[in-house]
């Protein structure tokens, strides 16, 4: 599966995130997006925005519905992949490739081995 | 969950073509699926897939949640008559209508189909959500027959006559809202030509029993592909179709609800119909309020319970009641209710969607054209 390896980590709202050096790539799990089926539209958080982990700070549409997107840790915008917002089809064509959300840089690079590796993503899903 | 949920006959069915289902209205439906085999060749599944097949060719929904019945005997069209808006003694045998249950004060009961069997009687069509409340209302006029051993399913889309022609013979001479008992692959069915999405379409009740079995000719036939909750709610709002229970409740009159066309003309010269004191008070001196179509400007949806203000921004002037995205109109689409002197075509309204004043125009509904054939 592509993307999935030891460097990412997840989260229990299904939320992928890549570490290099002090900036994390955030995005939705490829379980996400089947869950939600195809999205029509995709709203990112404004760059330099400070979040704190759990904060809703992006929001993800389907046909039916609207989910938040959280920020898996503390951080501030650095960079919003605005190619998701002009074809939200991406994320689901390549949920944990080029569909990724933003990137945040983060204060705390130790609260990033703290989140989920795959074997325990996969552990939690198992248990859905 | 402590309740248990309700099944209909195609549980297993559903779950064996790849459903995800979901709790509604105490019953355990598909919301969506994700097909495998000979139907994945045919479409992909999720809402957006089966809304799109259902407009292309065909799409069979499962509706056995939804509360049918007979009510037998002499006197009962015009029984019937004082809970309803719709003319019920001058339907013809063979005819259904879309009607309402309205309260005293001129609310909304219920939305049902009424068909007319001729010597067997009427035949009522109810939401699953009402059965009761509706049975026990009507119960208090005219003795009511729930048919609890008929499923119900739905077959959608330009295609769905060329595939009862195959199977069902006589079923493409009904006109649209006529009703027979008919033949569908061998198994006798009662069928309107009638349906919840703006296509042409058939509605079938058959026993509990044969279900499946009619479920499996009709998803033989190449056109069609089951298609879920999901895609039924987005056609509907797609086509201008009321929800109940979102768009229109004891709390939403007829004229709020843009719903004056279903009051019949021979209704509206006496109004001897509870409530309809209070609904012809209404249409006089006009309602504070109406149910609009709105087109979100862009492409972000809003959802049911959005506030709309003025376009102004500041003034609080109504709420959508259904939203969502259109997969057919490529846009977002709501309904919801706005105060009367902004309910006009063309208007400008703000919605608050996540904090965020999001401009809005009102339009016509339906967003797409309906497709009946006439």
């Amino acid at each position: 599966m592509p993307g999935k390896n030891s460097d990412t980590r997840y989260t229990k709202e299904h939320e992928w995130v890549r570490l290099d050096g002090d900036i994390v790539t955030v995005g939705i799990t490829d379980h996400a997006q089947q869950q939600l089926g195809e999205l029509v539209f995709i709203e990112l958080p404004e760059l330099e925005r400070d979040v704190v982990a759990g904060e809703a700070c992006a929001v993800v549409e389907s046909v039916k519905a609207a989910s938040d997107v959280y920020a898996p840790l503390a951080g501030r915008v650095a960079e919003i992949n605005e190619t998701i917002v002009e074809d939200p089809e991406i994320v689901n064509n390549d949920a944990e490739g080029e569909g990724w959300f933003f990137r945040l840089e983060i204060d705390d690079t130790a609260a990033f081995e703290e989140l989920m590796d795959q074997e325990a993503y996969d552990d939690y899903l198992e248990t859905l | 969950m402590s309740e248990t949920l309700q099944t209909t006959p195609l549980e297993q069915w559903h779950r064996h073509h790849g459903a995800r289902m979901v709790p509604f209205a105490g019953y355990s439906m598909p919301v969506q699926y994700d097909f495998k085999g000979e139907l994945a060749a045919r479409c992909k599944g999720g809402v957006m897939a089966e809304h799109l097949h259902c407009r292309e060719q065909a799409g069979l929904f499962d509706v056995s949640h939804m509360g049918q019945a007979m009510l037998h005997g002499h006197g009962t069209a015009a029984a019937l008559e004082q809970l309803v808006c719709g003319d019920i003694a001058g339907l013809k045998p063979g005819r259904q209508r879309y009607t309402l249950l309205t309260t005293a004060t001129g609310g909304i009961i219920d939305d049902l189909m009424v068909a007319n069997l001729g010597p067997e009687g009427l035949f009522l069509v109810v939401n699953a959500s009402r059965k009761a409340v509706d049975f026990a209302h009507i119960g208090t006029v005219t003795p009511v027959k729930p048919l609890e051993d008929r499923a119900l399913l739905a077959l959608q889309g330009p295609a769905a006559a060329a595939v009862m022609a195959r199977i069902a013979p006589g079923a493409t001479d009904l006109p649209f809202m006529g009703i027979a008992r008919l033949m569908v692959a061998q198994v006798n069915c009662l069928v309107s030509r009638s349906g919840y999405t703006g296509e042409d379409g058939f509605e079938i009740s058959v026993p509990r029993g044969m279900a499946v079995t009619l479920a499996n000719r009709l998803v033989a036939q190449p056109e069609v592909v089951p298609a879920g909750l999901g895609a039924r709610d987005s056609l509907r709002l797609e086509a201008g179709l009321c929800l109940y229970g979102n768009d229109i409740d004891e709390t939403t009159s007829p004229v709020e609800a843009s719903l004056t066309w279903a009051i019949s003309k021979r209704r509206k010269m006496v109004w001897d119909f509870l409530g309809g004191a209070a609904i012809r008070a209404q249409l006089d001196n006009g309602p504070s309020r109406r149910r609009v179509g709105i087109r979100p400007d862009g492409r972000a949806p809003a959802r049911e319970h959005t506030a709309i203000l003025a376009p102004d921004g500041q003034e609080m002037v109504g709420e959508i009641t259904s939203g969502g995205f259109g997969p057919s109109l490529n846009a977002p689409m709501a309904m919801g209710y706005v105060r009367r002197d902004l309910s006009d075509d063309g208007t400008k309204l703000t919605l608050m969607v996540r904090g965020k004043p999001l401009p809005a125009t009102v339009v016509p509904l339906p967003f797409v054209p309906h497709r009946h054939v006439r």
